[in-house]
């Protein structure tokens, strides 16, 4: 358990070691590599978000696959925004309600609730438990389950492969 | 060759640009804070990717801190967008008036917020 956590940290640390730098001289690559280490090792302990992290190929396949679908989801949710802002009428209608989630890892539900944030007229604005609430600025619907078919469960079926 | 890719990036520039615009008037033609946070988060995501996107094809020695800075945007964007919703929601910002629904409980979560504060 401990060791996936350090390599975890470890991992991102030295990715943005090598962004930041932009080169793959020698020297930097070593520099980054022996301090990626020893920040990793010492907050290894500390850090438990990576706790739930699955090494494999099936979920480095599917975060890809994630990026994919969120972008699309991003450009969309843009034109929809656009096309009401720029609407003189303002067509809107807004209103807050309920969905419900079946992501038990906390990693999971964190992605969901940003992911929902990013995408069509759909705002996160608060998690109990299983339950999210979101600020719609078109309700299609006030019932529990009609509403996680509509926003939630497009992005759930590929979270749940990645987290459980 | 550069100078393509250099007419595609200012392309890409001036359209995140097109974005960002639309944010801004989304801000101003809304009715409430929820719905304009709705709008500045949409539109700044997209226009600020497509912005430095662009710059990354007309400069590409800088991909590094580029592609640094839009997972960065990315990952704290909806972040700081949620946070100031629920804040709002919590000292009972009202909804605008064309709001048709509101599942959130106000007082139960108000409260517990509270005793939360007391407890520590």
């Amino acid at each position: 358990m401990k060791i996936k956590n350090i390599a975890a940290i470890f991992l991102i640390l030295l990715s943005i070691w090598i962004l930041l730098n932009s080169q793959f001289q020698i020297e930097v690559m070593i520099i980054g590599v022996i301090l990626s280490f020893v920040i990793s090792i010492i907050m290894g302990s500390r850090i438990t978000v990576f706790n739930e992290l699955k090494f494999s190929f099936g979920s480095v396949f599917y975060t890809i696959w994630y990026l994919f679908v969120f972008l699309a989801e991003l450009v969309k949710s843009n034109l929809d925004v656009a096309r009401r802002v720029l609407t003189p009428s303002l067509p809107i209608n807004p209103g807050i309600i309920k969905t419900k989630t079946v992501l038990k890892s906390k990693m999971g539900r964190m992605i969901l609730a940003n992911s929902i944030t990013l995408t069509p007229g759909t705002l996160t604005v608060d998690i109990e438990d299983d339950i999210l609430y979101i600020h719609c600025i078109d309700v299609c619907c006030e019932d529990i389950d009609k509403a996680t078919a509509a926003i939630v469960d497009k992005f759930e079926k590929i979270l749940v492969k990645i987290y459980g | 060759m550069g100078n393509i890719l250099e007419i595609i990036g200012a392309v890409l520039v001036l359209l995140g640009s097109v974005f960002l615009f639309l944010g801004a008037l989304g801000l101003v033609r809304m009715p409430d804070l929820y719905n304009r946070i709705q709008a500045g988060t949409k539109a700044s995501t997209l226009g600020t990717f497509l912005t430095l996107f662009g710059l990354l094809l007309i400069i590409p020695e800088w991909w590094g801190k580029l592609v640094l800075l839009m997972t960065f945007i990315l990952i704290t964007n909806p972040v700081s967008s949620h946070v100031l919703a629920r804040a709002a929601h919590y000292i009972k910002i009202p909804l605008t008036d064309k709001t048709v629904a509101d599942l959130l409980n106000k007082e139960e979560t108000t409260y517990k917020v509270n005793e939360e504060i007391k407890n520590e």
